[in-house]
């Protein structure tokens, strides 16, 4: 059942038929009525409202659910998804961050390297984890287990969410944007089939930072931008409150980037979101993959460079006068 | 090809040099320009003389590309390329002002078409591919003609196998141009990557400011890094990295020297030394 705390203000409709099923479920647990008839015939409304509220949702809502604290992460991804998991951690030079998380693992019986940011669920463990903004040894872990993914000619699936790389002062003290920038590099010139699928919150080069498949990916409901809309509202706007206007302004969308040819393809949410329906939202996850996977094992080493290049060099939008 | 030093030929350009930029600070007829971190007034033409560092303080002040340039490249031997490019409004963006207009009025501003020139010259008499940014065009900031120019750049470089070199100064990446200019970071990344394996060295010379996105791409993958010195370098701008720890920054935080300390830049170059260092690490490569 719904988790009705975590409502999002555009969902708060639907609280009276939650309640109404509360309601009913208690009748129904006396015994003394047959409620089963009662509750399918809310939950049937529930599910109408939820496509008609789901089936016009603005920029900045999308934003609130890319964000929601019970979306999917990383791990769950891996739970659900793969089996036969061994987390790996450290980057061998200063530390293992916790925003960013790695293990190899199978999917369908064949061994991948997965790699993706990790926000947490709760207060303690988005404490732990940084809220998802890795430092400089996040992305260096990164790139040491996509290393050995490479060596040993498995594929690398990165799940992207994160607010941005973390802006303290240890990050600037140990190069973040040298983390950043060496990734970026060297991804480049992988030479196993690289799918990246942006999950939730793809935040700037805290996001790129993982994000250089040859196929990328996008959830429905997740967002993928050079700055936050609250950022860009405070910068560009002068009032941070008109966040909204900026979502809207920055064509954050999957639908957008769809459009601009950024992304290649858009993983359709169960309605109400992945946050409602872990499950198929994990299996739509786990099809799309396939799928790329499919497609692109079939490419030569060369080929999956030459690939990743061509997609990533004609990214751009200018004139020639 | 005949060789002359550096205050030589400054000198020599004096009279078609642009005015001296002064931010806020003007004084009538230029003749005096106030340091914007000593507060000291000094005489123009001093200020000139001295490679636009300030005689009392040693601050460095602000170059423009052209004047970037004029250090930096042989006299007359810089060919300017790419200069067609032009930046255009595709997200319909609209902050303070439409960005088609910031487009045009930058143009205006400035006389140049976007924040990088880029082009061929000969540093010392070495073939080069040299691209230099300029903060004065929209901060510096990376769209998708600075990353185009930029890839354009090191395609050159691969093609001619000739040494590359960015002078990079900017705020990051342009946000009027959304996601579009946070790909220009992979962009130049991955083609640095294809650079390196053909040999070919990079060199970068970051001078103040340079932030963000460019910071987190083609800035940091230089093989040699040469910085001026008090340039601010970093990821973050201090502003935001101040309200995310909520504490001020302790001084000299993500200034050059500051980055050399921390393995970040080989070598803080003085501006007037800057043109020797460069050629002495171009020589290494190429002789």
């Amino acid at each position: 059942m719904a988790d009705t705390k975590n409502l999002l203000a555009f969902e708060k409709p639907l609280l009276p038929l939650f309640a109404k099923i509360e309601e009913l479920k208690k009748v129904q647990d006396t015994g003394k009525l047959d409620m089963t008839e009662e509750i399918k015939m809310v939950e049937k409304r529930i599910e109408v409202m939820r496509r008609e509220i789901f089936g016009k949702l603005t920029p900045i809502q999308i934003v609130q659910l890319a964000r929601h604290i019970q979306r999917p992460n990383t791990l769950d991804y891996i739970n659900l998804i793969f089996t036969d998991a061994v987390e790996l951690h450290g980057d061998r030079n200063y530390a293992d961050d916790p925003a960013l998380v790695g293990c190899m693992a199978k999917l369908d019986g064949k061994s991948v390297m997965v790699i993706g940011h990790q926000k947490g669920h709760t207060t303690k463990e988005m404490l732990k984890r940084n809220f998802g903004m890795a430092n400089p040894e996040g992305y260096r872990k990164a790139l040491r287990l996509m290393r050995i993914a490479q060596r040993a000619g498995k594929p690398i699936i990165s799940l992207v969410d994160t607010p941005g790389a973390y802006c303290g002062l240890g990050a600037e003290e140990r190069g973040q944007a040298e983390a950043i920038a060496k990734n970026l590099r060297e991804m480049a010139a992988l030479t196993v089939p690289f799918i990246t699928v942006i999950t939730g919150e793809g935040g700037s080069g805290g996001a790129l930072g993982i994000g250089l498949g040859n196929r990328v990916l996008m959830m429905e409901y997740s967002i993928y931008s050079v700055i936050s809309p609250e950022g860009c509202a405070s910068i560009l706007f002068r009032d941070a409150s008109r966040s909204g206007e900026a979502a809207v302004a920055s064509k954050l969308l999957a639908k957008d980037l769809l459009e601009l040819n950024v992304i290649d393809e858009i993983i359709k949410e169960p309605v109400g979101g992945a946050h409602n329906a872990y499950a198929p939202a994990a299996q739509a996850v786990k099809a799309s993959i396939l799928k790329n996977l499919e497609e692109l094992n079939k490419l030569s080493p060369r080929e999956l460079i030459a690939d990743r290049y061509r997609k990533f060099r004609k990214m751009g939008i200018f004139i020639e006068v | 090809m005949a060789k002359i030093s550096i205050s030589e030929w400054f000198s020599k350009n004096k009279q078609a040099a642009k005015p001296i930029e002064t931010e806020r600070l003007e004084i009538p007829d230029n003749l005096w320009v106030k340091c914007p971190s000593c507060r000291a007034a000094i005489y123009a033409k001093d200020l000139k003389s001295n490679f636009k560092v300030c005689t009392k303080c040693n601050y460095h002040f602000k170059l423009s590309s052209r004047e970037r340039i004029e250090l930096l490249a042989d006299a007359g031997s810089f060919i300017e390329l790419d200069s067609n490019l032009r930046a255009t409004d595709f997200l319909d963006f609209k902050d303070t002002a439409p960005y088609k207009k910031r487009i045009e009025d930058s143009i205006l501003k400035t006389g140049i078409n976007d924040a990088i020139i880029c082009g061929s010259c000969l540093v010392s008499g070495i073939e080069t591919e040299l691209g230099v940014m300029d903060f004065s065009f929209m901060g510096g900031s990376m769209g998708s003609v600075v990353g185009e120019k930029i890839t354009r750049l090191i395609e050159r470089g691969i093609e001619k196998k000739a040494p590359v070199i960015t002078v990079t100064t900017s705020g990051g990446a342009r946000m009027q141009e959304g996601i579009m200019s946070l790909m220009q970071m992979a962009k130049t990344s991955a083609a640095l990557q294809r650079l390196r394996e053909y040999g070919v060295p990079y060199i970068v010379i970051l001078t103040d400011p340079t932030t963000g996105g460019t910071t987190a791409s083609f800035a940091m993958l230089g093989d040699v890094h040469l910085a001026e010195p008090g340039a601010l370098i970093g990821f973050a701008g201090p502003r935001v990295i101040e309200q995310t720890i909520r504490q001020k920054l302790p001084p000299g935080f993500q200034r050059s020297e500051f980055l050399l300390e921390h393995g970040m830049v080989d070598v803080v170059v003085q501006r007037k030394e800057l043109k020797d260092t460069l050629t002495k690490v171009l020589r290494f490569f190429v002789e």
